[in-house]
């Protein structure tokens, strides 16, 4: 009974761990796009060109925009998948003393 | 073609499209209205993903958004892009930071949040009895309140001007049609109708900006996405050179005195250097994340899957229309410098249709100073108060410009009805009778008119700029009027929600029958919409200012308080009590020194106050940072003051830490999760 609510708060840990580290990681990616191409480093961006746009204005005004969508899509599936993962260890530990009595 | 004729038919086609659209939102929200508090707070909190991103894109893309920002963006180049950054990088903090959360703790409204995760004292988690002492949950109602009304007047406003410009009715009765259709379908729908009207006006108002938009784009670059068209040349017959349209668009600018379109800082960038662009940027972030009206619309899906779901399908929608709005802003700022296609160099027989539609709503008005009797368009903001009138000079002496004509392009909606009629009707006369020139022009500031033409032209009359049909200009006002209707009902739920749960049920009467607290929020909206369509019709001089402002309240005030909550056992209620007020405190305080003469009524009280308007309190005086970013201080602020309290008080009661554990700890299988119906 013990070693099933260990093994429980062990995986809750894991999940949440895991969770944290993903969205720190989309968060660096949303300060360095946003924050950094789009306006800090924006002006010495403006040297190289994307068509006819200067590559930091086009990340002010168009890519900043078009990565946020794609961060949004990444954390909505990789964390529904985390979530599934997670009920999936807590059925077999549900699981796992049905067995033993058996 | 005759004039007139075009005039009519146009308005035949606006009435039209305005009546479809009405009676469709009417009869949506009749099919959803509600019986119980769940439906009418939170629609049942069953709504399906996509139906909910499209109901938050539409609550989010306010007739700011439909309006006004492509217009920001054309006028500031560059830096017009935070609020583009802005608006939609917040979503991402939303998205990732709260909405799964909130959704998981499942209460109904914001100040519910930090009622419960901040309870008033140590030992009693339940905040419902003992309330009264519950100051947490009364900073964040009377900010959400604050918040949402000097955003709602925003919306009315806009309602206003819109039917005024293209129907020829009072501004009064425009604001009175939209209270109406808003009253409807926000007092009997609640959430439930608000939710699947804003789906129909997601389709309205998306559809209304991207058809012009692609029409435009194909007119001058040859090219149907607009985002395509902003990175592609010209067309021939505009240019036989064929330069990349924003090379043309920076060259027309300098040439004309502004600064460069798409150079990022600089002397000639405008005004905001890199500090500033950054602050405001994170303020408009932030302040995204923390608004209530936005946060709500997470209560209304039935998981903290479909949470997720609906934060990608919202922004996606609202990509749409945000990946557009630069495009047709600088689509827009080629039609008013450019000589050949726009207003330069005209003169009076030659000025275009729209020119004459729009001049009688008073955004835009040709005065011609110098009486030379052809229009100037230009930029020389700084210098009305000489008699630079001619001799302003080009920024590059070998210019072979040399001489560049001062503007004559102004903005008369603010100049008392009188003396606008007088202008309207012979602008010579009147600079003649008004000392000519500079006098006249220094006369005309003075009375409250503007150097520029007002920026929500840009939306409004570029479909007339580019000569599109008159069906398309009518489906841009429905669209317009879509945006307005759909962020105001949205607001003025929140504001119903704030007083009926969180005052009435939460702190008032706890014992309050699901009849009582129904009645109540229907009262609620339905003086909220009074109140908001009053202000509207008379709006305080300071709205328009305040609405900016409102995004730095929302980031110095809730946003460090929740993310604060979810992530941290530890923060206790009086720390997290103190961060929120020294953040509002400070970044209310700052706004009022920086727009006292707006904020304090007049310009005597304020200079009463803080002293004539060059005192150093009355300027930048936090590292030059502009009233706009001070939010994001505020909110660095809040964070500080609760990180360093914590250790100094006694943490959160079991009660609490075992709340956060459960928000943060998947839900049980895929099924539906209850919206507690408080305890």
């Amino acid at each position: 009974m013990t070693d099933r609510s260990e093994a429980l708060r062990a995986a809750r840990r894991r999940y949440w761990r895991t969770n944290v580290t993903l969205m720190l990681s989309l968060l660096g990616v949303w300060a360095a796009v946003g924050l950094g191409a789009g306006v800090l480093f924006a002006d010495m961006l403006n040297g190289w060109r994307l068509g006819g746009v200067p590559l930091g204005f086009w990340f002010a005004q168009q890519g900043s925009v078009a990565t946020f969508v794609v961060l949004i899509l990444i954390y909505a599936v990789a964390m529904n998948r985390l979530d599934a993962r997670f009920r999936r260890e807590v059925e077999r530990l549900d699981a796992e003393p049905v067995e033993g009595a058996s | 073609m005759n004039p007139l004729l075009a005039v009519t038919s146009q308005q035949g086609w606006t009435i039209a499209f305005v009546a479809v659209t009405f009676s469709l939102y009417l009869a949506i929200a009749w099919l959803s209205r509600v019986k119980d508090t769940k439906g009418f707070f939170i629609a049942g909190g069953g709504v399906p993903a996509p139906a909910n991103g499209m109901a938050t894109a539409a609550d989010w893309m306010s007739a700011a958004s439909f309006i006004s920002m492509a217009g920001l963006i054309s006028g500031m180049g560059f830096a017009g892009g935070v609020y583009l950054m802005g608006w939609t990088g917040g979503y991402v903090l939303l998205a990732l930071l709260l909405a799964p959360y909130l959704r998981k703790f499942g209460r109904f409204t914001v100040p519910d949040f930090i009622g419960d995760r901040y309870p008033p004292a140590p030992g009693s988690t339940q905040a419902t009895a003992t309330s009264g002492q519950n100051y947490a949950r009364l900073i964040a109602l009377l900010c959400a309140i604050f918040v949402s009304f000097t955003y709602v007047v925003g919306q009315m406003k806009g309602v206003g001007v819109v039917f005024s410009g293209f129907l020829g009715v009072t501004p009064a009765t425009g604001v009175f049609i939209g209270m109406a259709i808003v009253f409807v379908y926000a007092v009997f729908g609640g959430m439930k109708g608000i939710t699947y009207t804003q789906v129909a006006q997601f389709w309205v108002l998306i559809t209304a900006f991207l058809i012009p938009a692609v029409a435009i784009s194909l007119k001058l670059t040859g090219q149907a996405i607009p985002s395509v068209g902003l990175a592609s040349e010209v067309l021939p017959s505009l240019d036989p050179a064929r330069p990349y349209l924003l090379d043309k668009l920076s060259s027309l600018n300098q040439q004309f005195g502004f600064g460069s379109y798409t150079e990022a800082y600089g002397r000639d960038s405008g005004k905001w250097n890199r500090l500033n662009v950054f602050c405001v940027c994170l303020a408009l972030m932030a302040g995204t994340a923390g608004l209530p009206h936005v946060i709500v619309r997470f209560y209304t899906v039935k998981s903290v899957r479909a949470a997720r779901w609906s934060a990608f399908w919202a922004l996606g929608f609202i990509s749409l229309l945000y990946l557009t709005a630069p495009s047709v802003a600088a689509f827009a700022r080629y039609y008013m410098v450019d000589d050949i296609a726009g207003l330069n160099g005209k003169t009076a027989d030659e000025l275009p249709q729209w020119y004459h539609d729009w001049n009688q709503t008073g955004l835009i008005a040709w005065v011609d100073f110098n009486g030379d009797g052809k229009l100037a368009f230009t930029n020389n903001l700084t210098d009305t108060s000489t008699d630079g009138i001619n001799v302003f000079r080009s920024r590059e002496p070998a210019d072979s410009w040399g001489i560049i004509q001062p503007n004559e392009l102004m903005r008369v909606g603010g100049i008392p009805a009188a003396v606008r009629g007088d202008i309207l009707a012979d602008p010579d006369a009147w600079v003649e009778a008004n000392g000519g020139g500079a006098a006249a022009k220094t006369e005309l500031l003075a009375l409250g008119g503007a150097h520029h033409p007002d920026r929500d032209i840009i939306v409004l009359a570029t479909p007339q700029m580019a000569q599109l049909a008159d069906w398309v200009v009518a489906f841009v006002i429905a669209g317009g009027l879509a945006a307005a209707l759909s962020t105001a009902s949205g607001l003025l739920l929140v504001i119903s929600s704030s007083v009926a749960h969180d005052l009435y049920y939460k702190i008032m009467n706890p014992t309050a029958s699901e009849g009582q607290r129904l009645l109540v929020g229907r009262v609620a909206i339905g003086v909220a919409v009074l109140i908001a369509g009053y202000f509207g019709i008379n709006p305080p001089g300071f709205v328009g200012e305040v609405v900016a402002f409102a995004f730095g309240l929302a980031a110095a005030s809730f946003f460090p308080a929740i993310v604060l909550g979810i992530f941290t056992k530890r923060v206790g209620t009086v720390p997290a009590v103190a961060g929120m007020l020294v953040g509002i405190g400070f970044t209310a305080f700052y706004i009022v020194t920086q727009k006292a003469d707006v904020v304090l009524l007049n310009a005597e009280v304020a200079e009463l106050i803080f002293g004539p308007p060059d005192s150093p309190i009355r300027g930048p005086w936090f590292f030059g940072i502009d009233a706009q970013g001070i939010g994001t201080v505020g909110m660095l602020l809040n964070f500080a003051v609760t990180l360093a309290l914590t250790p100094l008080f006694r943490g959160p009661p079991g009660e609490v830490r075992g709340l956060v554990d459960a928000m943060r700890e998947p839900e049980a299988g895929d099924t539906a999760l209850p919206v507690a119906d408080g305890h």
